[in-house]
């Protein structure tokens, strides 16, 4: 029994150095997305990370026809551009009447479309598709080194602002009448999304990413009935999946990054069923209520 | 105190509140009552800074944005996060504590008195969704409590709760009048303007009339106050009224 856990669960971390590294790069995406996507949740704001996902691609195509594939120029390239789509979707709806969701839409197509355009004009460059389905397994000190600190930075700022952007989540009218800067806190919020979108990229591709980020976090809900109870959920939920996807890729010989998402997605089907907090089992075994 | 000085607020245009002069009593309970349409909520809004003015302006001396406290018609609370009614309640500390600053026993003992108050310390550890919206309004009430704050802007707060809840809370208002803090309350029941409110601004887009309640809410000036409501058009001409009417 031992000797096969050994087999299947410790043998290709320890053998593998490019295993280990997949695995830390995985736990520090973990540590950085799924409390990211936890408040991109509560805010009603899923999709929005499936659009910046998208956002980033003229970016890091822009970034490898000029610097060729090189990390930071790509990296750079795709939080431009995730920058800009966020700012210009941000200001339409501030100043017109289009919903949140609606300008991110718009922007994130438009941007898209760009993207599309020059990623063929540079003809069909393998290594080019490859960074943008990603490849975890090819993670260098570089990416490893980026990963890591987008995952510090992300987990100071948001101890830094939890208090308002949570208070801007559940009230913004509350926050706006006692001087709270609500659009402060949304748009540091909207930088994080694009630092951790781009930090997941080279490990998972700027598809995958948005999985890791968002599958987690709407499982927490069914596990956990406290913010702090939920974004511990959804950590351990992205580090499962990611220790598990690697496993999975590893031994079946699949590209990593879908066997993460898909861990996670197929976890996130389990807890439809058994979670404790409105799974559907727990509801069909109705528990006697109490006393008024 | 607060002055309004040729305030006028419009939305594409469409004046919601016409030409507005007047100052509120400080320290005493006002009501802004009228026909539906009339811009009482656009007033309050503008009051609290969340709309600006086309013209004019709104002037506020002797008390910060962040004295207020305001409680919204339809509160645009998300009541499916997974947050308690006693945070909730807490949350009123904002104004003191901020960013960082401790919400220390002191502020503690605040939150659970004002839940007292209101009747439901029974709930404190419940999440929000739970509550019906007569519970939440006591809830949103407790919050006001904690917050603290010399001015009280209430836009139709009694809409969907029972009596009971309602005279449980205007007796909130009766205390916060006894404690000198100014309250300026957008309301529809004529009958508790007359009993809680002793001054009236009575609008239709444009001031009616504004002063004590008896002599504002006479028949007459309700009559005024309906037929301008009716003769409002969607293709009226541009407004050459400017400067300031005394």
């Amino acid at each position: 029994m031992i000797d096969f856990l050994y087999q299947w669960v410790l043998a290709p971390f320890v053998e593998f150095a490019f295993m280990r590294r997949a695995l830390v790069a995985c736990l520090a995406l973990a540590l950085g997305s799924a409390p990211v996507g936890l408040f991109l949740v509560m805010r009603r704001m899923s999709l929005v990370g499936d659009a910046m996902s998208h956002a980033v691609l003229p970016g890091a195509a822009v970034g490898f026809l000029i610097a060729g594939l090189s990390l930071p120029a790509m990296s750079l390239g795709g939080f431009v551009a995730g920058v800009l789509v966020a700012g210009f979707a941000g200001l339409a709806t501030r100043f017109t009447e289009i919903k949140e969701d609606a300008s991110f839409a718009a922007f994130y197509l438009l941007s898209l479309a760009i993207g599309v355009l020059l990623v063929s004009s540079s003809g069909s460059n393998v290594d080019l598709m490859h960074l943008l389905f990603g490849s975890v397994l090819a993670v260098d000190d570089a990416a490893l080194l980026l990963v890591a600190s987008v995952a510090s930075v992300t987990l100071l700022t948001l101890a830094v602002i939890y208090r308002p952007l949570l208070l801007e989540s559940l009230d913004p009218v509350f926050l706006r009448a006692v001087g709270g800067h609500g659009s402060v806190w949304h748009l540091l919020f909207l930088l994080l999304v694009v630092l951790n979108l781009v930090s997941g990229f080279q490990a998972l591709g700027t598809l995958m990413s948005v999985g890791l980020m968002m599958l987690p976090a709407i499982c927490s809900r069914l596990w956990a009935a406290t913010v702090g109870g939920m974004l511990l959920a959804a950590f351990l939920i992205a580090a499962l999946a990611g220790m598990g996807g690697l496993l999975l890729s590893y031994h079946v010989e699949l590209p990593s990054g879908p066997c993460i998402i898909l861990l996670a997605g197929l976890f996130y089907i389990v807890s439809l069923f058994v979670a404790p907090q409105g799974g559907v089992l727990p509801r069909l075994l109705r528990q006697r209520h109490l006393e008024s | 105190m607060i002055r309004l000085e040729n305030l006028t607020v419009s939305y594409r245009r469409h004046p919601a509140v016409h030409h507005v002069s007047g100052s509120f009593a400080d320290g005493q309970a006002t009501a802004i009552f009228g026909p539906n349409g009339a811009g009482k909520s656009t007033l309050l809004k503008a009051i609290m800074g969340a709309l600006k003015p086309d013209a004019g302006r709104v002037l506020m001396r002797g008390v910060a944005r962040r004295d207020m406290a305001y409680l919204p018609q339809q509160s645009e609370i998300d009541r499916s996060l997974p947050v308690s009614v006693i945070d909730l309640v807490s949350s009123g500390h904002w104004q003191r504590s901020g960013l960082f600053g401790k919400v220390g026993r002191n502020d503690d003992d605040a939150s659970w008195n004002a839940l007292v108050t209101v009747g439901l310390e029974d709930f404190a550890t419940r999440p929000i969704a739970a509550l019906s919206s007569g519970q939440f309004q006591r809830v949103l009430f407790a919050r006001i409590l904690v917050q603290d704050a010399p001015l009280i802007l209430l836009d139709e707060p009694f809409n969907a709760v029972d009596a009971a809840t309602t005279a449980d809370l205007l007796a909130l208002v009766e205390r916060w009048k006894t404690e000198g803090r100014t309250v300026i309350a957008v309301l529809h029941d004529e009958q508790q303007v007359r009993e809680h409110f002793p001054q009236t601004l009575l609008m239709a887009r444009e001031v009616i009339a504004w002063g004590d309640t008896a002599e504002v809410l006479t028949a007459d000036k309700l009559r005024r106050a309906s037929d301008t409501a009716a003769h409002w058009s969607a293709n009226a001409p541009v407004c050459r009224v400017d400067g300031v009417t005394p």
